[in-house]
C-alpha cells in the first residue's frame, strides 16, 4: 500500500475457516491484485461464504413478516473474508490473485441475520450509494443498497463483531492510505445522503425492538396461558380421583364426557391410563369414516395396508385438519367393536395393520408357499418384487407361515431367506 | 324421573359441570393467545420448543389429538402431523440403502428438500417431536443416540442396548471392527460378532473384507458422502402408498 501509515489487517483469534464473500455492487474493488498490507497480515477476521447480494429496500415497511424481494446471488463462493482499517475483502481461496473489496467508508450500517434451518448466519452490510469516481470493479452500478455475506461454515459472530468495532472507531478517516480508494471524496454530499440513512438505519432498529417485544410478549402469554392449562390439569386429577373412589357409581354418559374434555386438552386418562380419549364419540366417527376412506385402497393392495401407510394415505387425502397418530390408533382399536368391514390386526413383531374382514391372511400364507416353492427359496425382499407387497408386509406373511409351520428360515449374514418346510412335508 | 344419586357422583357430576365450564373459558383463552401468536409458534423453532416443553411440564399432550384444542386452534398439529407423513416417506425411499437407519441430520436434509423452498422451516427438534409420535403406528420407529446426534430407525428391527452401543462406537469413523467392540467394550468376539452379524442381516452395516487389518463394518447410515444424494424417481416410487 501506500507508505507511511498503513492501514492495517487485524489479526484474528479464531481459527479461520473457508467462506466466501458476495460482490459488492457499489463498491470499488481494492485496487489491482492483492493489497499487500493485508496479504502480510496474520490472518483473517473469520471467513464467510457470501450469498446473495442485493436486495430491495432495507428500510422497508417494519411489517414484521414483509417477504423479501428476490435476492440475487454472486458467484463469490469459497473465499476468505479478510478485514483491515480500512477495507472489507474478499479473497478468491484458490486463486489468490482474485479479489474485490469494499471501503468500510462506503459502509453505512451493518446487521446480524442468525443461521436457520438450511440457511448460514449473514451479516448484512448496507451501503453508500456509489461515487461517481468509483474504480472499476465488478460492478459499474446496482439498484440495490446492501450486499450479503454469508458464513456457511461460521465465524460470522467473531467477525460482526470486529467489523462493528473497525465501524465505530472509523479509523480509516484518521489513517490515509494515500490511495484513490476513498469514495467519497464529495463529502458535502456525503452528508445529505447520510441524513436519508439515518432514517434507514432507524427504521432497522425499529424493527428489531418490535421483533424483540414480540417475542417477548408472546413468551408472557404462553406463560400465563401455561398456568390456566396447569388448573384445567389438576381439575381432571381430581374428577379421576373421585371416578377411581367411586368406581362404577359414574355413569356411561360421564365417562364419555370426561373422556372428551381430556381429548381436548390432550391430557392423558388418569384413570385407565390409556392413550387418550379412546372410546370417544370422536374416534367412533374417525373408525366410521375409515371404513370407507379405506375400502378401495385396501381392495387395491390385495387387502391388507401397514397402520404407517393408512396414516401417510388418510392425511395426504385430508390435507387439512390431519389426524394424529394416536387418534388413527384410537379409531382403529374400535374397529372391532363397530363391526365395520375392515380390523386392526397386530403382529408379533408390533406391526399393526388394516385387514379387510373378508381379508384371511391365513389364507394368503397358503399362496405365499406355492409362490416360495416354486422358487425353492426367497428373502422377503424377493418375495416382496414378485407379488406386489411392500418389504414390511411381505416379511410379516412369511414370519407367519414360517409360524404356522409352513416354512423354515435359513439366517445368515446374507439375509433372511425362507425355505419351504420340508420337514413337515416331507416326513 | 328424578333418581336418588349417590354423594360421591353428585360431587364428580358438579366437578364435571365445572370442568365443562372451565374448559369453555380456556377454549377463549387459547383462541386468544392464538390470534396473536399463532404466527409465531409457526415461525420460530425456538418458541415451538419452549412451547412444547411447558406443556410436557404441566401433563399435557398439545399433538396428542388433531381433535384437541391446541391443535385446532394453534394448528401445532397439522404441522407435526404432515411432518411425520414426510418421514415416514423419506425413510422408505431410503430404506434399501441404509437398512432403515438415518441419522438425524441427513433425514433433516431430505426432509427439507422435499418441502420444497417456500415451505416453512423446520428444526431437529421439531423432528424429533413428530418422531416419537410416529412410534405408536408400532412400524419399530425408533430415536438412538449416538456421539451427540441420533439414529433414527424406522424399521421393526429389534435392536437391543448392544446393538445400540456398537452403533454409538460406530458413529465416530462410519466403521467399527471386531478389534475395536473388544477394546472399547470389553466384550468377547462371541458378542461382538452376533452383533454384527444381525446388523448386517438387516441391512444397517455393510461388511468391507478387504480392509488391510481385519474385516470392517460400516453404517451406510453414517456415509455423509450419500447426504446430498437425491432421492431417485425409484425411490420415491417406494415410498408412497
Amino acid at each position: 500500500m501506500a507508505s507511511g501509515r498503513e492501514e492495517r489487517a487485524l489479526p484474528s483469534r479464531s481459527a479461520t475457516r473457508r467462506g466466501n464473500m458476495a460482490a459488492a455492487p457499489r463498491a470499488p474493488p481494492g485496487g489491482a491484485g492483492r493489497p499487500r498490507a493485508v496479504a502480510d497480515a496474520p490472518g483473517g477476521c473469520g471467513r464467510g461464504t457470501a450469498a446473495a447480494a442485493r436486495g430491495g429496500d432495507a428500510g422497508g415497511p417494519a411489517a414484521r413478516r414483509a417477504p423479501q424481494r428476490r435476492e440475487e446471488k454472486v458467484k463469490f463462493d469459497s473465499g476468505v473474508l479478510l478485514l483491515s482499517t480500512h477495507r472489507l475483502i474478499w479473497r478468491d481461496q484458490k486463486n489468490h490473485e482474485r479479489c474485490i473489496a469494499v471501503p468500510l467508508s462506503q459502509i453505512v450500517f451493518i446487521e446480524e441475520q442468525s443461521s436457520g434451518i438450511g440457511k448460514s448466519a449473514k451479516i448484512v452490510v448496507h451501503l453508500h450509494p456509489a461515487s461517481s469516481n468509483k474504480e472499476p470493479g465488478p460492478f459499474q452500478s446496482s439498484k440495490y443498497s446492501y450486499i450479503k455475506l454469508s458464513f456457511k461454515e461460521h465465524g460470522q459472530i467473531e467477525f460482526y463483531r470486529r467489523l462493528s468495532e473497525e465501524m465505530t472507531q472509523r479509523r480509516w478517516e484518521s489513517m490515509p492510505t494515500g490511495q484513490a480508494m476513498q469514495v467519497n471524496k464529495d463529502t458535502q454530499a456525503g452528508r445529505i445522503r447520510a441524513v436519508g440513512i439515518v432514517g434507514i438505519e432507524r427504521k432497522l432498529e425499529e424493527k428489531r425492538k418490535e421483533t424483540d417485544k414480540n417475542i417477548s410478549e408472546a413468551f408472557e402469554d404462553l406463560s400465563k396461558l401455561m398456568e390456566k392449562a396447569k388448573e384445567m390439569v389438576e381439575l381432571s386429577k381430581s374428577i379421576a380421583n373421585k371416578i377411581k373412589e367411586k368406581q362404577g357409581d359414574i355413569t356411561e354418559d360421564e365417562t364419555i364426557r370426561f373422556k372428551s374434555y381430556l381429548l381436548s386438552m390432550g391430557i392423558a386418562n388418569p384413570v385407565t391410563r390409556e392413550t387418550y380419549g379412546s372410546g370417544t364419540q370422536y374416534h367412533m366417527q374417525l373408525a366410521k369414516q375409515l371404513a370407507g376412506i379405506l375400502q378401495t385402497p385396501l381392495e387395491e393392495r390385495g387387502g391388507i395396508m401397514s397402520l404407517t401407510e393408512v396414516y401417510c394415505l388418510v392425511n395426504r387425502a385430508r390435507g387439512l385438519e390431519l389426524l394424529s397418530p394416536e387418534d388413527l390408533v384410537n379409531a382403529c382399536k374400535m374397529l372391532e367393536s363397530l363391526k365395520l368391514p375392515i380390523r386392526l390386526r397386530i403382529f408379533d413383531s408390533g406391526v399393526m395393520v388394516i385387514e379387510l374382514q373378508s381379508h384371511n391372511e391365513e389364507e394368503m400364507v397358503a399362496s405365499a408357499l406355492e409362490t416360495v416353492s416354486e422358487k425353492g427359496s426367497l428373502t422377503a425382499d424377493e418375495f416382496a418384487k414378485l407379488v406386489g407387497m411392500s418389504v414390511l408386509l411381505a416379511k410379516e406373511r412369511l414370519l407367519l407361515a414360517e409360524k404356522m409351520g409352513h416354512l423354515c428360515r435359513d439366517d445368515s449374514v446374507e439375509g433372511l431367506r425362507f425355505y419351504p418346510n420340508l420337514f413337515l412335508t416331507q416326513s | 324421573q328424578a333418581k336418588y344419586k349417590e354423594r360421591g357422583t353428585v360431587l364428580a357430576e358438579d366437578q364435571l359441570a365445572q370442568m365443562s365450564k372451565q374448559l369453555d373459558m380456556f377454549k377463549t383463552n387459547l383462541e386468544e393467545f392464538a390470534s396473536k401468536h399463532k404466527q409465531e409458534i409457526r415461525k420460530n423453532p425456538e418458541f415451538r420448543v419452549q412451547f412444547q416443553d411447558m406443556c410436557a411440564t404441566i401433563g399435557v399432550d398439545p399433538l396428542a389429538s388433531g381433535k384437541g384444542f391446541w391443535s385446532e386452534m394453534l394448528g401445532v398439529g397439522d404441522f407435526y402431523y404432515e411432518l411425520g407423513v414426510q418421514i415416514i416417506e423419506v425413510c422408505l425411499a431410503l430404506k434399501h440403502r441404509n437398512g432403515g437407519l438415518i441419522t438425524l441430520e441427513e433425514l433433516h436434509q431430505q426432509v427439507l428438500k422435499g418441502r420444497g423452498k417456500f415451505a416453512q422451516d423446520v428444526s431437529q427438534d421439531d423432528l424429533l417431536r413428530a418422531i416419537k409420535k410416529l412410534k405408536v403406528l408400532g412400524n419399530g420407529f425408533g430415536i438412538i443416540p449416538v456421539g451427540g446426534t441420533f439414529l433414527i430407525q424406522s424399521v421393526p428391527a429389534e435392536l437391543n442396548m448392544d446393538h445400540t452401543v456398537v452403533l454409538q462406537l460406530a458413529e465416530k469413523k462410519g466403521f467399527v471392527t471386531v478389534s475395536e467392540i473388544k477394546s472399547s467394550l470389553k466384550w468377547e468376539t462371541e458378542r461382538a460378532k452376533q452383533v454384527l452379524e444381525h446388523l448386517l442381516k438387516e441391512g444397517m452395516a455393510w461388511l468391507d473384507e478387504q480392509a488391510p487389518e481385519e474385516p470392517q463394518y460400516w453404517l451406510p447410515a453414517l456415509f455423509t458422502e450419500l447426504y446430498s444424494q437425491e432421492i431417485t424417481p425409484e425411490e420415491a416410487k417406494e415410498a408412497i402408498p
